[in-house]
C-alpha cells in the first residue's frame, strides 16, 4: 500500500518566522531523500496564492496521493491546504502538517537544533500520512434555531439580531427579567446618555419580537450533540405566578408583608419584598415568589397575595419545568460580576457601610435606585462633602487576592462617576486614586480630560493604603507618586472600583458546552485575533464579558459579530461532519461492550450479524459494535478501551501513531 | 570523542503527547509568546487524551525514548467531558507498572494544560527535559533490534 504512495513535501518559511531559524532548503533536501518523497520544495509563504497554486500544480504534474506540509500549526492553516488538496482533485484528508513554526522555530534559538527537529518533525508527518487514507465527511442537518444563554445586553443583541435575520432564537436567563448588569446602570460613558433609556427599548423589542422566546428565572440543566444538532434541557424555575395571567399591577407586591429579603437588583442598599418584580421596568412584568423568603413558603400561613389577586395568577403548586429543544447553534453570554472585596480589608469594605463598590454607587446615583438619585452616605443618610473613588481593587493584582488582568472600564466609569457628582453637587470635593487611567476608546480620552479639566476632579496617582473610619469620617491613607508623599483625605463615602470577574455560572456552561475556558474563567476563543467570537467547540459563540472584560459598545459589537457567526451558520441546511471517527472492525469484534461504557456520546451500539464459518454450521450469529458515525465526535476513548483490538480511529488511527512514535524515536 | 565529550552531548528523546483541544493549543501558545523549551521535546497530536493506549508509551521506550508525557485538558474541562480522567486512570495503572519494570517513575508523567497556559506548557516541558536529562538514557525497555532494524 505504501510503496503507491507518491507525496509531496512543502517547505514554508512564513517569511522569516521560520526561515530564520529551521534552514528550510535543508528540510526539503533531507525529505527528498525520504522514501515515497517524489517531490520536495520550500516556498516563502505556502499559505499564500503564490503558495497553494505550487501545492494544486505539483499535485497534478507528480500525480501526487499525498501531501506532508512543513508550517505553522495545523490549528491555523491545515483548512486551508486541505482545501487547496482537494481543488486539485487529492482527497483533503490525504493532507498532514508538520508544525515547525510554533512548535520549532518560535521556541528554538539554535539554527542546528531547529533544523534538526523540523527534519524529524517532517518525517513523523511523513509516516503518519503513508498510513492515511482518504476519507469523506459524511453530512448532517443543521436545526434552525439558536440559543442565546445569557439575558443580558450581549445576549439581547445576539438574539434580536439573529432573529432579524429571520432565525427563531431562545433566551434563557437565570434572574426573574432581562437585562443584565447594563440596567442597573445609571449612566454611560462617554456620551452620558441614561442606560435605562436606550436598553428598556431593546428589552421591549426583544421581548415582542415574534422570532424570539424568553426563559427567564431559568437556567441550563444539560445540552448535548454537536454544532447543527445540539439538544438543551431548560430548567424553568417555578415562579409560583402564572404568567399567562398576570398582568403585572403590582398589588401583590405592595401586600407583600415580607419585607426583609436584600434587594438583589440595588446590590443590597435596601429590601425587597418575598413577592417582587426586580425593577419597574423588567421583561416579564411579572413578579416572582422568593421561597425562602415568603412567609407562605415558610409557616403555610399568609397568602396576602392570593387574596389580593385579582388576576388568579398567584400559584403556589406551580413546580419547575423542564423544557428540551433542539438548536443548530449556541451563544454565551453570560455576562460578569465584581469580585468579592473579602480579601481586600484594608479598604473596610465590609466594616463600614460608606465605603462602596462603583456598581452600588451607580444604583445610589440612579434616579430609580434606594436613594431615588440623592447622593446622600447609606450609614446616616447624610449629604457627603468628600468622596474618594479607589482604582484597580483587584485588577492588575499580580499577589493573587485579585485579578491579574486589567478590568477596562473601571478607569471610565469612575471618570464617569466622578463628573456626575461634581455636575449635580458642586460643592463636594472628588478624590480618585489611579495607577494609570487607560483610556483608549472612541471619545475616551477626551471624556477623562473633561473630567479633569472642567470639573476639577482631583486626580491622583497612587495607590490607597489603608480606609479606616474616625468618627463619622473615613480617614483614606494614601500614596501621591508624583509628588512622592504620603497623604491622608478625611472622606465621607470612599467609593471602590472592583475588578470584574466572569459569572460564576460561566464553569457550569462551559463544561456542558465542552467549552475551553481560560484560567480566569474567561471563555477561550477559537483564534484570539482572528475567530474571536467563537469557541474551540463548534457551534458554539461567544457573546460579550464572557470571553474577557469589554465596556458596553465592545459588548455590542461582538454580539452582533457573534450573530452573524449564527447566521452564517444557520443559513446552511447541511454541515460536513468531522470523518475523523471511531470504526469497530467486525471481524475483531467480539461484542464485549467495553467500548459502549466509555463512550461519553452513546454513539455506540450493539447488533447480531450472521457470519460465515467454515464447519458444518456454516454461518454463526455473532453480537458486534456499531459505531453510529453522526453521533462519534472521534475522542478515541473506546479505541484504548477495546481488548481485541476491533475498535480504531479513523485518521488517528493506532498504526499511525506508532508510526509516529516510531519516527520520533529513529 | 572522550567519554566526558559524549556525556555533554546527551539529547535525551522526549516524547510528548498533546490532545488537540487544549494542550497542543497551550504548545501553540507557549510558540506565540516564544516561550522556550528544549528541542528534545517533539510532540504528537491526539485528539484527546484518551487516545494515548499505553501501547504508544512502551513501543516510545522500546525505541529508545527516554521520557514521556501526556498533556490534557485539565480535569472537568475535556473537550470530550470525561476523556481526561479515563487518560489519568490508565496512566496511573501504567507507570506504576513501569516503575516496577524498571523505567522510573520520574520517566513519565501526565500534566494538565489548557489551550491559555502557554506559560505551564513551557516550564513542564523545561521541568522534565532537565528530569530526563539528569536520568540520563533509557536502557531499561529499549529493544536494541528495533532500533537496528530502523538504521
Amino acid at each position: 500500500m505504501s510503496s503507491l504512495h507518491k507525496i509531496g513535501v512543502f517547505v514554508c518559511w512564513c517569511g522569516s518566522n521560520i526561515a530564520a531559524t529551521v534552514d528550510v532548503a535543508a528540510v526539503a533536501e533531507a525529505m527528498r531523500a525520504e522514501p515515497n518523497v517524489v517531490y520536495a520544495t520550500d516556498y516563502q509563504y505556502m499559505c499564500s496564492e503564490g503558495g497553494q497554486s505550487r501545492i494544486r500544480e505539483a499535485i497534478k504534474e507528480y500525480g501526487l496521493t499525498g501531501v506532508v506540509i512543513c508550517s505553522c500549526s495545523p490549528r491555523m492553516h491545515e483548512a486551508t491546504f486541505r482545501k487547496a488538496a482537494q481543488s486539485a482533485g487529492l482527497n483533503p484528508y490525504m493532507v498532514e502538517i508538520a508544525n515547525i513554526r510554533e512548535h520549532c522555530s518560535w521556541i528554538h534559538k539554535d539554527r542546528m537544533d531547529a533544523t534538526a527537529k523540523a527534519i524529524v518533525l517532517a518525517r513523523t508527518a511523513l509516516a503518519k500520512l503513508n498510513l492515511n487514507q482518504p476519507l469523506t465527511a459524511g453530512e448532517s442537518n443543521v436545526v434552525k434555531r439558536a440559543l442565546v444563554i445569557g439575558g443580558g445586553i450581549a445576549g439581547i443583541q445576539s438574539a434580536l439580531d439573529i432573529a432579524e435575520a429571520g432565525y427563531e432564537v431562545d433566551i434563557v436567563e437565570k434572574t426573574p427579567t432581562i437585562g443584565g448588569r447594563m440596567a442597573q446602570l445609571d449612566k454611560t460613558f462617554p456620551t452620558l446618555d441614561c442606560a435605562a433609556c436606550i436598553l428598556t427599548p431593546k428589552m421591549v423589542d426583544a421581548a415582542q419580537n415574534e422570532k424570539i422566546t424568553l426563559y427567564t428565572y431559568s437556567e441550563m440543566e444539560s445540552v448535548s450533540g454537536f454544532v447543527g444538532n445540539f439538544t438543551a434541557k431548560i430548567r424553568k424555575k417555578a415562579r409560583h405566578v402564572n404568567e399567562d395571567l398576570c398582568t403585572g399591577c403590582g398589588l401583590c407586591q405592595e401586600k407583600c408583608p415580607s419585607r426583609k429579603a436584600k434587594n438583589e437588583f440595588n446590590m443590597g442598599l435596601n429590601t425587597r419584598t418575598a413577592i417582587y418584580i426586580p425593577f419597574a421596568q423588567a421583561i416579564p412584568n411579572v413578579p416572582v415568589i422568593d421561597t425562602e423568603q415568603c412567609i407562605h413558603f415558610k409557616t403555610g400561613k399568609c397568602g396576602l397575595c392570593q387574596m389580593n389577586c385579582s388576576a388568579k395568577a398567584i400559584d403556589f403548586e406551580q413546580q419547575d419545568e423542564i423544557i428540551e429543544r433542539q438548536y443548530g447553534a449556541i451563544v454565551v453570554a453570560t455576562g460578569f460580576r465584581p469580585i468579592s472585596l473579602e480579601r481586600f480589608d484594608e479598604f473596610g469594605y465590609s466594616q463600614n457601610p460608606d465605603v462602596v463598590t462603583s456598581l452600588e454607587f451607580e444604583r445610589i446615583m440612579n434616579a430609580a435606585g434606594p436613594t431615588k438619585g440623592q447622593l446622600v452616605r447609606p450609614s446616616d443618610g447624610k449629604h457627603p462633602h468628600c468622596i474618594v473613588f479607589v482604582q484597580c481593587v483587584g485588577s492588575r493584582d499580580t499577589s493573587g487576592c485579585g485579578k491579574p488582568y486589567c478590568s477596562k472600564i473601571c478607569c471610565m466609569y469612575t471618570a464617569k462617576h466622578a463628573m456626575l457628582v461634581r455636575e449635580k453637587y458642586p460643592d463636594v470635593e472628588v478624590h480618585v486614586f489611579y495607577i494609570d487611567v487607560r483610556t483608549p476608546g472612541k471619545n475616551f480620552d477626551e471624556f477623562y480630560r473633561r473630567a479633569v479639566e472642567q470639573y476639577d476632579v482631583d486626580y491622583i496617582k497612587g495607590m490607597v493604603g489603608k480606609v479606616s473610619s474616625h468618627g463619622d469620617k473615613l480617614q483614606v491613607q494614601g500614596s501621591d507618586l508624583i509628588a512622592d508623599k504620603q497623604i491622608i483625605i478625611d472622606a465621607d463615602m470612599v467609593v471602590l472600583a472592583a475588578a470584574i470577574e466572569p459569572d460564576p455560572e460561566v464553569r457550569k456552561i462551559a463544561t456542558m458546552l465542552t467549552a475551553s475556558i481560560d484560567t480566569n474563567n474567561f471563555l477561550t476563543e477559537a483564534h484570539p485575533k482572528l475567530r474571536p467570537v467563537e469557541s474551540p467547540t463548534a457551534g458554539v459563540f461567544l457573546s460579550g464579558v464572557c470571553q474577557g472584560p469589554k465596556d458596553i459598545p465592545e459588548t455590542v459589537a461582538q454580539a452582533s459579530a457573534a450573530a452573524a457567526k449564527v447566521i452564517g451558520l444557520l443559513a446552511k441546511d447541511k454541515l460536513k461532519r468531522n470523518p475523523c471517527v471511531a470504526h469497530s472492525d467486525e471481524m475483531l469484534c467480539n461484542g464485549c461492550s467495553a467500548c459502549e461504557k466509555v463512550c461519553p456520546y452513546g454513539a455506540i451500539s450493539y447488533m447480531d450479524k450472521e457470519f460465515r464459518v467454515p464447519g458444518p454450521k456454516r454461518t454463526e450469529i455473532r453480537r458486534i459494535a456499531v459505531v453510529n458515525e453522526a453521533v462519534c465526535q472521534g475522542c478515541g476513548a473506546c479505541t484504548v478501551t477495546c481488548p481485541s483490538g476491533a475498535m480504531d480511529l479513523k485518521g488517528f488511527s493506532t498504526k499511525q501513531i506508532m508510526a509516529e512514535v516510531d519516527a520520533i524515536c529513529r | 570523542m572522550s567519554i566526558e565529550e559524549t556525556k555533554k552531548e546527551y539529547k535525551p528523546l522526549i516524547v510528548a503527547f498533546c490532545c488537540n483541544w487544549c494542550s497542543y493549543a497551550g504548545a501553540d501558545l507557549a510558540g506565540t509568546s516564544r516561550l522556550s523549551y528544549p528541542a528534545d521535546v517533539k510532540i504528537i497530536r491526539v485528539p484527546c487524551s484518551c487516545r494515548v493506549n499505553p501501547l504508544f508509551i512502551l513501543r516510545a521506550f522500546q525505541r529508545g525514548a527516554d521520557g514521556v508525557i501526556i498533556a490534557g485538558c485539565h480535569p472537568g474541562d475535556c473537550h470530550y467531558t470525561s476523556g481526561n480522567y479515563y487518560a489519568r486512570r490508565r496512566m496511573t495503572l501504567l507507570f506504576s507498572m513501569l516503575d516496577y519494570l524498571g523505567i522510573e517513575r520520574a520517566r513519565t508523567r501526565v500534566e494538565w494544560i489548557s489551550a491559555a497556559e502557554g506559560v505551564k506548557f513551557s516550564t513542564t516541558m523545561n521541568e522534565f527535559a532537565k528530569t530526563i536529562h539528569e536520568l540520563g538514557e533509557n536502557k531499561k525497555l529499549e529493544d536494541l533490534r528495533c532500533k537496528e532494524l530502523l538504521k
